[in-house]
């Protein structure tokens, strides 16, 4: 041993690698998975559907959805023996196309989801990775808070905040906002906690990370996935929220056409113009099953069980 | 003046039962360019000692120190700013587990480039030439395609290269290594440890190299301190405490090593009986007398170091009565 030259020793000797290994990479890895979950395609499909057709609005309507023509009220869709081709899917009470309205309404429900959910993702995620990585005393009052919220009734607190600061497309999405963020915190908190057991988050103290850096730079992306299932679910209960709120006559405004407020003024010609509330509420159950079955087949895709 | 000195380090933690005494009365220091190897099994405080060292321990542990300075400055009155900024610029770590604790999010370029970025205002190219020197330097090659990839598409030796690659970035004056090699095959821990070794010849960094394996202390080791129940029960240069084991639990370690040529097949090999002691409430005395198959009533009494040697000391009595007698 002694007069051989310790650098020849295969034991001491640092091994070489030059090939780095092909693998599947981790996106086309999850388009696989996701392209075989029927539930995450059909919902992708019709979600898609729905966002194109709020972003061409302009485009595709054939009316102004505010023009209003007395003349031309309550004209029942194409598929009714009176229908016409001018107003496929009808006309309201105030002779507005439907069509037009209920394009323009999709892109009402689609801001008030976002934002909502853009509100509240941040409030539930700071709070609940703050509860996580610290722990102890501050852990304790953030989990109260987050008590507390949970056991606020949403609607109840939406429509009171609504009825004091008065109905208005801001004031739905700032009070729904302020109010939606409990399951970001929850899933945020446990998370969290999870994470900062492991050794990269002490090796990222060790480097002298700041705490701040340790939270939003290498915590949160490893907790990103869980958080994009709850939002896509908020997403969707912030819209039906809405839908509630501006059926009762505290969320949007006439004559915004929000596919809430559209089932609100057309309960009156319920029995006789039954197309009225059909249109708007099957608009909207399509989009709030859309966005669930999205919701519930990311988390089927992304689970690390179901890997394959 | 040593690099790092400590003396008197105390970790105190409360538990519902009482105070748990995780680590008592720790001297040790550590010069440029030396190796202090930290011996002990599972549970005997090495690592709470070396976080303690960063200032890193969990929020419930306390920690108290007669002293505790870092190439002359006390670490013991510092703020928690000062401390960031020493941390990973002038002292590193390197863990235990390659496989976590590198973060799964980044790319090996991108946690690299940070280490160094974090400390230095330095330009993105720059840091990026560093960290490719620094890869080829710890035996990666390809460093460039490298940087590219993420931690899951390493094995863990290279994870572990990585790790040791990204503590050296700010060049740091004291490299903490805890128990760097456990989790790697025999093969590589051989390759991890030469790398270790080297590096910290090439860079004249100082380096605590926690461990329970004292095949890998006798490789790389100047200087040695078997811990015990959160205590240093014998210390000393290497050569001498390899040489000349003084305290019965060292020599009791040293015989459950099985060495090539000389334990012969089919031979027992030693075991020391019991386990570790409760840590919690007043310790008094030695804290191996339960195992220890010398234990006389006077193990019981206070306990201090005897002097074997030059810098070789151990905490026995019988090492004592042995001396009154030569």
């Amino acid at each position: 041993m002694s007069n051989i030259a310790p650098s020849l020793d295969p034991a001491t000797e640092p091994a070489r690698f030059d090939v780095a290994p092909a693998r599947r990479s981790p996106f086309s890895a999850f388009l696989r998975r996701a392209r075989r979950h029927g539930g995450l395609l059909i919902g992708a499909s019709v979600l898609l559907v729905i966002v194109i057709a709020a972003l061409a609005a302009p485009l595709i309507a054939p009316h102004d959805p505010y023009a209003q023509n007395l003349a031309q009220r309550l004209i029942p869709p194409i598929w009714h023996p009176k229908g016409t081709w001018e107003h496929i899917l009808g006309t309201d009470k105030l002779g507005r196309d439907y069509l037009s309205r209920l394009l323009y309404g999709a892109q009402i429900s689609l801001l008030i989801g976002l934002l909502t959910v853009a509100i509240s993702g941040v409030i539930g995620t700071v709070l609940g990775i703050c509860a996580g990585y610290f722990g102890g005393r501050v852990d304790a009052i953030l989990s109260y808070v987050i008590t507390t919220r949970l056991a606020l009734p949403v609607v109840l607190v939406a429509l009171a905040s609504a009825a004091l600061v008065g109905g208005s497309l801001e004031g739905v999405i700032i009070v729904l906002g302020l109010l939606l963020w409990d399951r970001f915190a929850v899933v945020t908190r446990s998370a969290t906690q999870q994470i900062v057991r492991t050794d990269y988050v002490a090796a990222a103290q060790a480097i002298g990370c700041s705490t701040p850096r340790i939270l939003f730079m290498e915590i949160l992306p490893n907790i990103l996935n869980a958080l994009i299932v709850v939002a896509t679910l908020e997403v969707a209960h912030a819209i039906l929220l809405e839908a509630a709120l501006s059926f009762l006559g505290l969320g949007v405004q006439p004559p915004l056409p929000s596919w809430g407020l559209m089932i609100s003024e057309g309960k009156q010609y319920m029995f006789f113009s039954p197309w009225v509330i059909g249109v708007p509420a099957t608009a909207l159950i399509c989009l709030v099953l859309a966005i669930n079955l999205v919701g519930d087949g990311l988390r089927d895709v992304t689970a690390p069980e179901n890997r394959t | 003046m040593a690099l790092l000195e400590v003396q008197d380090l105390v970790i105190d933690i409360p538990t519902a039962s009482g105070v748990l005494h995780a680590v008592s009365e720790l001297s040790f220091s550590v010069d440029r360019g030396e190796t202090l190897a930290i011996v002990g099994e599972s549970g005997s405080g090495k690592s709470l000692t070396s976080l303690a060292i960063m200032d890193l321990l969990p929020r419930v542990a306390k920690r108290r120190a007669a002293r505790l300075t870092f190439d002359g400055t006390d670490l013991l009155s510092m703020r928690e700013p000062e401390m960031r900024k020493l941390r990973g610029s002038r002292m590193a770590m390197i863990f235990q587990e390659p496989m976590t604790s590198l973060n799964p999010a980044y790319t090996i370029g991108n946690q690299l480039m940070e280490a160094l970025r974090c400390h230095e205002d330095v330009s993105a190219e720059k840091a990026r030439a560093r960290a490719i020197e620094l890869l080829e330097r710890v035996g990666i090659a390809g460093a460039e395609r490298r940087l590219l990839q993420y931690p899951h598409q390493l094995s863990g030796g290279l994870r572990q290269r990585v790790m040791i690659a990204m503590a050296l970035m700010c060049k740091p004056d004291l490299i903490i290594a805890d128990e760097p090699t456990t989790a790697l095959d025999v093969t590589i821990q051989a390759q991890i440890l030469r790398l270790l070794h080297d590096l910290k010849k090439e860079f004249g960094m100082a380096m605590i190299l926690v461990t329970h394996d004292l095949g890998v202390v006798a490789r790389v080791a100047d200087k040695v301190a078997v811990m015990y129940a959160g205590a240093i029960v014998e210390r000393g240069p290497a050569r001498a405490v390899f040489k000349a084991p003084s305290h019965p639990y060292t020599r009791g370690l040293l015989n459950c090593i099985p060495v090539p040529g000389r334990t012969a097949p089919g031979t027992p090999l030693g075991a020391i009986r019991g386990q570790l002691p409760n840590l919690i409430g007043r310790l008094e005395g030695c804290a191996f007398r339960d195992r220890c198959d010398f234990a006389a009533p006077e193990c019981a009494g206070p306990m201090r170091y005897v002097p074997i040697d030059a810098g070789h000391d151990v905490r026995c009595i019988r090492a004592e009565a042995r001396k009154a007698v030569a």
